[in-house]
Parts: structure tokens; sequence; C-alpha cells
């Protein structure tokens, strides 16, 4: 178990203020200038070495995204931070947010400066609409106390954050429609290449990062990329928020070492499965996204990014979604089903036509009226989605079907046949 | 592509944020603007946008009509018709469906109307379902305008809306007694 | 240079290009929907979809840039089945309607759903409906039908700049629309009929006109400004049904203002079928003998002061050269053709034409217009400035009237007196010419007809040299003209000296003429000539009828052979696509035959010698026209191409088509798409929408299907002269029976395929020979085909009607056999050249 004096966000649950002065006493803003001095080579070169992997899903690592960035452009290089979190299951960049802002500022002055930038939007998703109250009122403090604006925490960098709330669209999460939101359009992906670090916001090189990227930046920075790394595996390292929901006792965030096993990150802090162990059914590790994974694998597998995919699921947001036998996992796939359909953005053939087609027949059989023959047509409708589309929308619509019936397709059959005799 | 029947305007103040919102972004690129004023048109208009307000912030930024309204009919955030005083929202995706959101939409069927989107008989509310809030650790829950009620049950979501009757709203996130997210223990 | 491999092979293309067109270089066909080439790229459809050596997913070839060393396979498993994917997606919900959709048999759609579809639609649920919206008087939609390609929007928003299209809602909701469904307000609007791959946007006027394989499609000139946008006119008997864009890259691109496109309604309305002579004040139907006899006692009374020459608008190059040789025989001096009062006599022919040529616009770095709206009067060459000035921010600059041209321009004012500030570099826009290496001025028509046009016109000769309009290899002194005919007339020199149209009336006030020959001039106000005859040859009943006492019945530019010559100078041909109704004749034989009336000793015996006589005294025109021509045989050579595609596109594999040729089963391409479309929609409706058109008789099974709405029955001359073709023969040969013991599906299937090429039978002297046949289509208009492949004559072969190519674009659809022969020893030479 993360030891406390290791944890990152000490102030997650908001127990203290998140002003700058109680975030301060914390810890934070302690002598960025002299972070900054070190110079860029040196920021991305720790980022590098702490083996942090991107926080928004993908789980790219973040110091070699960071490198991609142009050294020397004549356009201006844009930091965008992502805190449009509508991941099913993710609730975690809501807690930095509300509760540890200054961390997330003190990040993007950091993050900026080592890829050349000197404005940083952030992205909020709409409905966070007190979290962005809280954001906007730290930025303020920020500003008041002359650590972000010109001459930034006197490092002789001129930086400016803007805050920019959506208005209630997952896809907005992807980088490039979040990048198109941004401007003002319809949220929906573009075409890579060119990608984001080449030509993103208004045509110019920008990264985009996940807010729990960005935040744990500071402390990685301080502590130095060897302490982050120490933690979890290699490859799959440091510490992370997890979400824990659904049938626990006592669904929470926590922050963990990164490869704790699943049922140890269960047990110890939501209080178990509803019903113990033994009632668990499936789990779904990383947010809607992912396949689900049975509990014969959920009593084993570690939470990183390499052991989840080696049992076909993924780490995604690390929110864990967790399902006893007293779920109707057909009805709770299809929610998502239908999840997917709602977000889709229409752009793309096979997503937009794909996702509603998917939703009905998932209702179809979680209404017993389908047959074996049903179920291979929808697994076969999620393969002419997967990896045909613009976006990875289309992907995370198509695998948590897949997911379903690799584990439960006897299951689902004989209960299909079931209600038909009856 | 001005309209001359445009009757709404920005008031004083929001015409200042207005043009403290354009601040934000270059100069050449005012369209970026769209989404933080269209929010700031429907809050000064009970919450929903009509045509003419959506034209007016259009012509605002210089921008196509279509484009606009484009925008407004992707992001599900913006209402183009009065939804009551409270909009009701309840988040009905897997993670909060598994701890009873179904208990909740009853709660809401039975306080405010048999049929999603429609306004109660004394025009106080309406509720709908949506997609997942971001707040699943603490599932199931409602949105009702801007504030979040979450760790609801039938019973607390029928207290919920009641003080809302009252109008002495109870105060809001957790409705279970827990700090925020963190792990009652 | 990238060197890339495609199925194996290696290949060499120019960097920058996409996936797609470098396949397309390489001779493979990818599938797509969205992707057009004069569009952004939207990569939305994912129809065209690739695999590529190292990228673990397939890539949309449209939008990927090609990359040195790049391996593609387009025809892998993975790649096969993500096309059908995409296909089957596309179709759950798309409507069943092909039987009833106007762009059935030529919809993008249909045809890749049978070279790429899957074989049975798997879609059990509801299909969605969409609302129709209304985008005006042009433009009917079914958008139900769309597929979200994006075309139509990227089209309004890039090549038309108008905003107007948007797609509002999102995910399975998604629908384009305009803006509170009001009228695209774009002259170019309709080419998103064009655009679109399916039949979610047709084209209002010609909704349930026709289907298109049962249309004669002809290309030729449109005449509606002096663009000369060439077009294909399809027709249905004499009728006009449509008109479309043909591509062509130095004039339309492929875009045609819907003036243009819609002008086609008016060929049947008002006509002047017959000619007509006023008697006792009230016009009486008479025939062409008396016509001339009396035109010829009018012209004989008259002393020629006393006769003026009106040449109109849409007057074609031979018409205009005859109409100057009679004038020049008669010795008339009042002769003009500047109907709006153009003062300037132009001397040489780069004093009247657009010299940048339209192509030029892509090349000049800035640009003033003075006294012109290009939106208006060339819409064409206004969304090439609109190009130009997207992609490289040229400066644009006018003099005239403030209007919206759908791009950003700098309006330096209404007042002519800007000319003299930009001469003596006082508006500051004249830094930007002279800082120019290509600069361009356009001249329109209303800075011609002011009184002062001679002062302003010859200071504008002055800018010439002032901002160096004119270098070695670059002529940027452009004249906009505005109609059709205008060069023609104008380098045939059909203008009074010293005169102009004004004057002309002023006389005629004064009573100068007795005769007044007008040849379709229709801008004229007639009052003045109250004293004259009038003589008015034309197609309307127009204000030229209005006024006179002669009406000589002439043929529309769809109904005659006839070259225009373009603002900018190119001499273009244009075919016959119809005929002239009634006892309406073509332009140049009335004036003929006038002559010969006249006994002014010239009189011509076809189009040919008025051509070769008046390129022996205007040569310059004749090369231009050589190299027009030259433009047809490409056109016959990509025609041919495009039949071979047809054939190979067929589906079957070859076992399949032998024992389908076995058992007298064949099926032609078409057969099969819309067979394949017809079981695949019928089976996605639900039960409510059967009832429904099971009420109406919509046919349920293919073969129904092909009573109703398949190919019509043969023709009566064939029945009565009772023909057999030759391919009929051979097909029924090839299954072991004679013809007349044929079912009739088998005949059906026969005459599927005699009715892709319009054939009914062999003309009466028609023989084969390996140079050409001569055969008949419904009209009973006679076509020359030319054999596909080059034979020597002494070969003894045996021929079908397959194995000739019947060409609508170059066989003059001569209205006799003796035409029809002429025609057939042009052809036999240009083939004996090849052979050898
Ligand atoms: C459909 C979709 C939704 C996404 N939503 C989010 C999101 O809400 N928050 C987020 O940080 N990343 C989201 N992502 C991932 C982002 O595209 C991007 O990978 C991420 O912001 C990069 O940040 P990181 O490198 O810090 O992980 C989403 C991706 C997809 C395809
Ligand atoms: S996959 Fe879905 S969300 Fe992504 S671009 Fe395509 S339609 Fe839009
Ligand atoms: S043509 Fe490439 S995605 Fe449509």
């Amino acid at each position: 178990m993360l030891k406390e004096k290791d944890k990152i966000f000490t102030n997650l649950f908001g127990d203290e203020p998140f002003h700058l002065r109680n975030a301060q006493a914390r810890g934070d803003w302690d002598n960025t200038n002299e972070l900054i001095k070190k110079g860029r080579e040196w920021i991305i070169d720790e980022m590098k070495k702490s083996e942090l992997r991107g926080r928004g899903g993908a789980g790219f690592p973040t110091g070699l995204k960071w490198s991609f960035m142009p050294k020397d452009s004549k356009l201006t290089n844009y930091l965008v931070v992502n805190a449009d979190e509508s991941e099913p299951g993710t609730c975690k960049d809501r807690d930095m947010i509300r509760n540890e802002p200054h961390k997330l500022i003190e990040g993007c002055l950091l993050a900026s400066f080592a890829m050349n930038a000197h404005t940083c939007y952030i992205y909020i998703r709409g409905e966070y609409f007190n979290e962005a109250v809280v954001l906007q009122k730290a930025i303020d403090e920020a500003y008041d106390a002359g650590l972000i604006g010109k001459n930034a925490a006197k490092s002789g960098w001129d930086f400016d954050i803007f805050l920019h709330r959506g208005a209630g669209a997952y896809i907005c999460g992807e980088e490039t429609a979040l990048l198109e939101s941004l401007e003002g359009k319809k949220g929906q992906p573009r075409l890579k290449p060119p990608f984001p670090a080449n030509k993103g916001l208004y045509g110019s090189p920008t990264t985009v990062n996940n807010v729990e990227t960005i935040a744990v930046v500071p402390t990685i920075l301080r502590r130095g990329g060897e302490w982050f790394s120490s933690f979890g595996r290699p490859k799959n390292t440091g510490t992370k928020v997890f979400c824990i929901s659904g049938h626990v006792n006592n669904p929470c965030n926590i922050e963990e070492e990164m490869s704790i096993p699943l049922r140890e990150l269960i047990e110890k802090h939501a209080g178990g499965v509803t019903g113990g162990w033994d009632n668990l059914k499936a789990v779904i590790p990383g947010g809607s996204s992912v396949p689900l994974i049975p509990k014969s694998t959920c009593d084993t597998v570690m939470m990183d990014f390499d052991s989840l995919s080696a049992v076909k699921s993924g780490l995604g947001t690390a929110a864990v979604i967790v399902m006893d036998k007293s779920t109707d996992l057909v009805k709770a796939i299809s929610k998502l089903s239908r999840f997917y359909k709602h977000e889709s953005c229409g752009q793309c053939t096979p997503c937009r036509e794909g996702t509603g087609w998917m939703w009905r027949m998932m209702e179809k059989i979680g209404n017993g009226h389908a047959s074996s023959n049903d179920i291979d047509k929808l697994l076969d409708v999620t393969k002419q989605i997967e990896g045909h589309t613009i976006c990875a929308l289309g992907d995370a619509a198509a695998w948590p079907i897949q997911g379903l019936f690799r584990h439960f397709r006897d299951e689902i059959e004989d209960q299909l046949k079931k209600t038909q005799a009856a | 592509m001005s309209n001359q029947k445009n009757t709404f305007v920005f008031n004083e103040e929001n015409a200042i944020k207005a043009k403290e919102i354009l601040l934000k972004y270059p100069t050449e690129r005012k369209q970026s603007a769209i989404m933080p004023l269209l929010d700031l048109a429907q809050r000064q208009n009970e919450n929903w946008l009509s045509r003419d307000i959506v034209e007016y912030v259009a012509d605002y930024l210089e921008m196509p009509f279509i484009k606009a309204w484009e925008v407004v009919t992707f992001y599900s955030m913006y209402y183009t018709k009065y939804n009551g005083k409270y909009l009701v929202q309840v988040c009905g995706t897997t993670p909060c469906w598994l701890k009873g959101s179904d208990q909740v939409i009853k709660a809401c069927k039975e306080v405010i109307s048999p049929e999603p989107n429609t306004v109660s008989s004394d025009g106080l509310f309406s509720w709908m379902q949506v997609e997942c809030l971001g707040a699943c650790v603490n599932a199931p829950l409602v949105q009702i305008n801007d504030d979040y009620y979450e760790d609801l049950t039938y019973d607390t979501t029928k207290n919920v809306l009641q003080s809302l009757i009252d109008g002495s709203p109870l105060s809001i996130g957790s409705q279970s007694g827990r700090k925020s997210s963190k792990a009652v223990s | 240079m990238a060197k890339v491999k495609i199925n194996g092979s290696e290949i060499e293309v120019s960097d920058g290009m996409t996936i797609l067109q470098a396949c397309e270089e390489a001779g493979i066909e990818i599938p797509r929907f969205c992707y057009h080439d004069r569009l952004s790229i939207a990569g939305n459809c994912r129809m065209c979809l690739v695999d590529v050596e190292g990228s673990p997913k397939p890539v949309a070839s449209c939008a990927m840039p090609i990359n040195e060393g790049m391996s593609i396979h387009t025809n892998t498993q993975s790649v096969k089945k993500a096309r059908e994917g995409v296909m089957e997606f596309l179709l759950i919900n798309h409507p069943l309607d092909c039987p009833v959709c106007d762009q059935g048999g030529e919809c993008d759609l249909q045809d890749q759903t049978i070279a790429f579809g899957p074989e049975n639609s798997r879609f059990e649920e509801n299909k969605r409906a969409v609302e129709e919206k209304h985008m005006g008087p042009l433009i009917k939609t079914y958008m139900t039908r769309c597929i979200h390609c994006t075309r139509c929007i990227r089209f309004a928003d890039e090549v038309a700049g108008v905003n107007q299209l948007g797609a509002v809602n999102r995910g399975e909701n998604m629908e384009i629309t305009t803006y509170l469904e009001k009228t695209l307000d774009s002259e170019l609007s309709a080419n998103i009929v064009d655009l679109c791959p399916v039949g979610a946007l047709t084209s209002k006027p010609y909704q349930f006109e026709a289907r298109p394989w049962e249309l004669k499609k002809t290309e030729t000139i449109d005449v509606m400004d002096a663009i000369g946008s060439n077009i294909r006119v399809d027709t249905y008997g004499w009728k006009v049904k449509r008109v479309l864009p043909v591509l062509n890259e130095d004039i339309n691109e492929e875009w045609i203002s819907d003036k243009t496109r819609y002008a086609c309604d008016g060929l049947l309305n008002q006509r002047l079928d017959t000619p007509y002579i006023k008697k006792n004040n009230k016009l009486e139907q008479v025939s062409w003998v008396e016509t001339f006899s009396q035109l010829k006692k009018l012209v004989l009374d008259s002393d020629p002061d006393e006769i003026a020459f009106l040449v109109g608008d849409f007057i074609d190059l031979e018409t205009s050269y005859l109409i100057k040789k009679l004038s020049e025989d008669l010795n008339l001096k009042a002769v003009d053709g500047r109907q709006e009062g153009c003062k300037v006599p132009f001397n040489h022919r780069s004093q009247f034409l657009f010299n940048s040529k339209i192509k030029g616009i892509d090349e000049t770095d800035c640009i003033l217009m003075i006294g012109t709206n290009t939106r208006e009067e060339a819409a064409i060459i206004n969304s090439r400035i609109r190009k130009r000035v997207i992609s490289s921010n040229i400066p644009v600059a006018l003099i005239g009237k403030n209007v919206d041209l759908t791009y950003k321009y700098n309006h330096l004012g209404d007042d002519i007196n800007i000319l003299i500030d930009l001469l003596n570099e006082k508006n500051s826009f004249y830094k930007k010419l002279t800082n120019a290496s290509k600069p361009m001025i356009i001249i329109g028509q209303s800075v011609l007809n002011r009184n002062d046009s001679l002062q302003i016109y010859s200071l504008l000769e002055t800018f010439t040299d002032k901002f160096n309009l004119i270098q070695e290899d670059w002529n940027g002194f452009n004249v906009l003209q505005l109609a059709a005919a205008r060069a023609g007339i104008l380098e045939m020199g059909l203008i009074q000296k010293n005169k102009s149209i004004d004057d002309l009336v002023a006389d005629a006030e004064k009573g100068k003429f007795k005769l007044v020959f007008s040849f379709g001039a229709d801008e004229i106000s007639y009052e003045k000539f109250s004293n004259c005859k009038i003589v008015y040859m034309g197609t309307h009943g127009d204000r030229g009828a209005n006024a006179a006492d002669f009406i000589l019945p002439a043929a529309a530019y769809t109904e005659k052979d006839a070259i225009f010559i373009n603002t900018e100078g190119r001499v273009q041909y244009a075919n016959k696509a119809s005929f002239p109704p009634g006892e309406a004749r073509e332009d140049w034989k009335i004036i003929n035959q006038l002559s010969k009336n006249l006994e002014l000793k010239w009189s011509f015996l076809e189009l040919n010698d008025v051509r070769d006589e008046m390129f022996v005294k205007f040569p310059h025109l004749k090369e231009d026209f050589n190299d027009h021509n030259n433009g047809f045989i490409k056109i016959i050579d990509n025609k041919a191409n495009e039949e071979i595609e047809i054939i190979n596109k067929d589906t079957r594999s070859s076992q399949e088509k032998k024992n389908d040729t076995i058992n007298g089963n064949i099926k032609s391409f078409e057969e099969n798409s819309a067979k394949k479309i017809f079981n695949t929609a019928w089976t996605d409706l639900n039960d409510r929408q059967r009832e429904y058109l099971r009420k109406y008789n919509y046919p349920e099974t293919w073969s129904e299907f092909t009573e109703h709405y398949g190919f019509k029955v043969v023709n009566d001359i064939k029945k009565k002269n009772n023909i057999v073709l030759p391919y009929e023969d051979q097909y029924a040969n090839s299954i072991g029976k004679a013809w007349n013991d044929l079912t009739y599906n088998q005949k059906k299937w026969a005459y599927t395929k005699r009715n892709k090429n319009n054939l009914i039978g062999l003309a009466d002297d028609a023989n084969f020979s390996p140079d050409g046949i001569v055969v008949l289509n419904d009209n009973q208009e006679a076509y020359y085909a030319e054999p596909k492949e080059i034979y020597f004559k002494n070969k003894n072969l045996s021929f079908s009607i397959e194995d000739f190519y019947i060409n609508d674009s170059i066989t003059r659809h001569s209205s006799t056999m003796a035409e029809c022969s002429r025609a057939r020893s042009e052809v036999r030479s240009s083939v004996t050249e090849k052979v050898s």
C-alpha cells in the first residue's frame, strides 16, 4: 500500500481548502523558478526518466510526446490540457481540479515552458461547472501572486492560462475533436496525419495532455524522475489515481501505486465487493472503453498497462467498474452501447451507422429476442467498426461488446434459450 | 448577416463578460468564443436558446448562422426549448445504473412528470436522462442546473426535489453524508 | 518523386500525393464517396480504406500522404472486408427506392454496391427516415438517402463561397441542411446535385423526367454567357431533358452556373416553329418558299443605305460569317452586333478578349476589376478568382458597384476617376499592381457602354505600360464579354466603323431605314424602327419576334452543329443534340437560302463548306479549331476505356460467366447492379413500408421489376423491317438457338445490350465493313459507328454491333443518309491514318 508520504495528491478529497495559501503550505509552487532554470532539456529528461505514461487513456509516454514539439518553430506552440473527463467510470480529474488546482496550474507552467508554449488552454467538460469556478479562482490567485502571467514565477517566462468550458460531448475528449471544439466548431475528430504536434490548435504545434498527467509533473520534477519510476513496474511506473465504482462497499477515488493487484485495490480501499469477493462477476478495469474481465482474471491481475493488455483489456483511465453476481451483464454493456451511440460525432460511416445498430442488437439480446446467430452478426458488426473509423471512439464502442461475449457467451446463450422456451 | 427582428442583446453585465471572453482567444479567431458566449446567452435567457439568440451570437462573432447552429445542435448542453426553472439530469450510464439510477428516475417521474423533457405542472422542473456525468464513484447522481447531488437513493432524491419545491435547497454534493469521493470507512 | 509499392509492383509518384492518387496513377481503382479532387479532404466515408504494411489498421487512402518506400495493398481480404463493412453500414439506413430515384442508373452507391458490397442485408431494425429539406427551386432533397459524405457542404464553403450548408445534430441523427431551410444563395448551387453521390440532392426541374439510360448524351458548348462552358446535353426524343457540366480544366473545370444548367427549360416554350409574315397587321403562318420570295422583293426594292442588320447574342460563328458575307455583297454599311451600345471600334482581337485566358487567373498575383460584377456576369470566372484568392490570398480590387463576390476584395469606389488616381499613383492600390509580377485587369461591359467609353478605353490601354500588363508570356489585359456570340461577331467585324448602335437607332428614328434584319437581336428596343419592315430570325417569341413583320424560325444552340468563340477567344465546337422544331431551320441554312434567292452567286451545300471558306479567310481560327477537335479524339479514347472498365466491373467469375452464357442466363453489369440493390432494399423494409409499396403496385420480385421499369420494347421500325441485329443473331447462336426461338427474357437481355448503345437496327444501306457502320436510334437518326479496334482492310472478318463504338460526341447526328456517308468517309480517313 502506497505510503502517505509518497502520495502526490495529499488533498485529493478536499480536506483542506484549495486556495493558493493552503496549496503552498502543502508544497506546491515551491521554488518553481528553480525548476525552470534547469532548462527544457532537463525537464524533458526527467519526464522521460520518470517513465510517466499519459493518464488520459492511451498511455503514451509523456516525455517522448513532449519531445515531438518543434523547438524553434515560428508559430506559437500551445499546451492544451484535457479536462473533458467523460469516460464512464472516470472521475479522478474532477477531484484534482476542485481540490488540487494549483498542482495542475503549476504543472501547466512547467510543461508549457518545456514545450516552448506561452499559452495553455484547459478544456473542462461543461457539466463540471463548480469545478470550473474553483479552477478559475485558483488561476486568478496564481495570476495575482505573479506565478503565472508575465514573467511567471519570476522565471522570465511569459505564460497565460485560459479556461474553456465544453458543453456536453464525450467526443471532445478525443484530442483533435477537442481542438476543433476549442476553435468554435463541432467536436469532430480530425484526420491524422497531421498530428497536433505539427498542426494542432489554430494550425500551430500543440500538445494535448490529461489533467493527471500535467498535475503530477511538479512533484516528479521536485522529487526526481527516478523517485516516480521507483513505483510500479518498469514501463508501468508511478502512482495513479484509481476510481472504484459499481458494486463495492465503499466506492472511492484513491491514489495508489501502479501495478497494485486489482483484488488488493478493491479490498483495501473500497471495502471489498458487495457480498464478498466470491460474489464478483466481472470488472471493467479501465473505464467504459476497455473490455471487461471475468472474476477468474480479477483474482490475479495487476492494475497496469501491460498486465491488463495481456488479458485483452486495458488500464485506460484506471476507472474500475465492479459488477457482482446480481448484474445483468448484457444490460450493463448495452447501456455502454447506448452511451457510444449517443456520443458518436456522426462524422464517419462505421461509427455513425454502426453504434446505433450495435445498441439495438444489444437491446434485443437483453430482451431475449435473439439467437446465437444474432450474436455472431453483432460480433461481426463490431469487427466492421473496429479499426475502420477516424478516431478511437469506434473501437471503444466495439470492444466492450467483444469482451462481454468473449467471456460470457455461453452463459448468455443459455439465458436466451431459457427465455425463448418460457 | 444582420437580422432586424433580433430582440436579444447581452445585458450590461454580460456584455462586459462577453468582451472578456473574447480576450482569451487570438483576435482573428473569434469563433473560438462561440461556446462560452452561447452559454452566457443561455444563462441570460432562462437557460435556453432561441434562434434569435443564436443569430445574435453568430453575428457577434461574425460567423455564418449555419455554423453556429451546427454547434448548438451538436453539444448536448445547449437547449432549444424552455426546461423549467430546474433542469434535473439523471445519469443513466452503467456505473450509475449499477448503483440504482432506476430508482432515481422513478423518484423524478413521481415528483416531476411521468415523461422526460416535460415541464412539471407547476413550471418548476423538468427531468431527462443523460449519459455519464463524470462522478461515478458517487453514483447514482443527478445534476440540477449547475449542481451535482450525489450518492442518491429513491428517498434522498425525493428529499432533494422537495427541498427545491420548498425553496430551501439542500446542500449540494453527497447526500449520504460522506466527503467528496473519499471512501467511508 | 517517391517510390512506393502497390500490390507488389513498384511505381514512382510525385511527393505529396495521397495513396489514393498514387493508386489512380497505377491504374488501380479505389472506391470512394466523400473524396472529390476539387474539394478538401474529409476522409469520413471510410470507403477508401487500404492496407499499408506496418500499419496495424487499414488507412483511409484519400487522406494519407505517400511516404518513400511505402508498401500498399488494395486487394487483401482485410480491405475487402472493410469495404463490405462500410457498404453495409451505408445501406442499412438507405431506402430501397432505386426504382423511383432519379439517381438510379448513375448512382455511386448503386455501382459500388455491386462492385464491393455485401451479398445481403442483415439489418432487421427500422430504417431511419429524415425529413426533406428545402433548398430552393432547383434542388430537390430526399435526405433519407443521404450518406453524409459532406461533399455538398464542402462545395458550398469552398467553391461557391456561401457558408450556408451544414450538418446539424450528431451521431446517427446528423442531418445536412441549410440554415432554417433557406434557399442556397449561390449562382453555382446546382453543382451539388452532380456532387451528391446518391439521390439525396437531385435536380428539381429534372425530377422524374427520364432515366439516365434512356437519354442520348451530346457534349457541346453553353451559350448563356461568354464563358463557353463545356456541357453535356441529355435528350429524350427531341426534348432536352437536362444539361450537365463536362470537365474542361481550362474553362469551367467541372462546374456550370445554374443559368447554364436550367436554361434548357426554355427550349420547349414559346418556340418559333414556322415562318410568319404580317398581313393586315396580323402574323400569319406561311411557307418558306413564300417567305423567301417576298424577302427577295423587299431587298431588291430597297437601297443598300436603307437596310440595316442587327446581330444578336446567340448567333454562331458560321452564321456571323455568312451575315458578314451577305452584308458585303449587298453593300450595306449599317451592320452592328454590339447591342448594348459599346462604342469602341476594336481593331485587333486582343482588344476585346480575355487575353490572360481563364486559366491565367490561377497564375495572376493581382487583379483589378473595373465595372464588372463577375459573380453575375461570369460565375465561372468568379469562382476561379475566389479559388485563387483563397489559396494564395492575392490582392483583388474593384472599381464599380460594391457587391458580394463571395471573397474579400478591396472596393476602391464607384468612380471612374479612380483610374486616373491609380495612374498618378494617388490611390494606394497602384503599389499592389506595380509589385505584382503577373497583374491582371478585367474590364466589364458597363465600362464599354458609357458615353465616354472611347476615352476610358484608351486610358485603360495606358495601364498596359504603366503596370506592365503585357509581358513576354503574359497578357493581363482582359475584357469580359457577356454574350456567347460577341467575340465571334467582333472577330468577323460585324460592327460599324466610328458609329455605335445608338447612332444606328437614331438614324432609324429619322426614317433612314426601310428594312431591318434582326438576327436574334432581342436586347434592342424596336419602337424606333416603327417606320421599317422588320425581319426577325430567331428561336423564341421574344422582343424581336413581337416587333417583326417577317419571322424566320431558327435553331437554338442545342439544335445545331456550330462554332462559338468564347470571351478568351477560344474556338469551340458545339454539337447538335436535338432538332429544330417544326419548320425551323439551322441559322446558316436560312442565310444561305437568302443568298441563293437573291442570286448572289454563292450558296453552300453543307456546313463544312462554310467552315472551309471561313477558315481560309481567318486562318488563326482554324488552328484553334483543330486544337479543339483533338480534344474530341481524346474523349473517344476515354470513352472506350470506360467501356472496358464496365466490363471489368462485372463481378461474376469466369466460370459463372460461362455457365450463365450456356444457360442463356446472362446478366449485364447494370442488371446485376440494379438487382442486388433491389434485393437488399426490399428485405430492408419493415412491414408497414412493404404494405405501402404494394398498395402502389411497386414490383416485389426482380422479374416484375424489369417488366415495369426495365427496358423498352423493340421499336416499331425494327419490327416493320423485320430486322434482326447481327448481335442478336450472334447471341442466339451462342446459346444454340435461332432468334425467334428465344424466350421473352432472353430476348430482353439482348435488348438490354441494345439499349445501352441506343441502337434500333441497321439502316437500309448499311453494310458491315471494317470502317464503320450506320445505325439508327430511337429517333430514326442515323449514327455512324466506328470499330473499337482497327482492322486491316483486306482481312475477312465478321463483326457484331458490339465490336463497334457508337460515339455520341463525334458522330454527327445527321438527319440524312447522305450526311452520314460523308461522316463515314471522314472517319475512314482517320482510321486509315491510325493503321499506318
Ligand atoms: C473517444 C475518446 C475520448 C477521450 N476522452 C478523453 C478524456 O475525457 N480525457 C482525456 O484526458 N483523454 C481522453 N481521450 C484521450 C485523448 O485523445 C488523448 O489521448 C489524451 O488527452 C492525451 O493525454 P495523455 O497523453 O496525457 O494521456 C479520449 C480519447 C478518445 C478516442
Ligand atoms: S469514430 Fe465516431 S466519434 Fe470518432 S470520428 Fe468517427 S463518427 Fe466521430
Ligand atoms: S474517400 Fe477516403 S474516407 Fe471517404
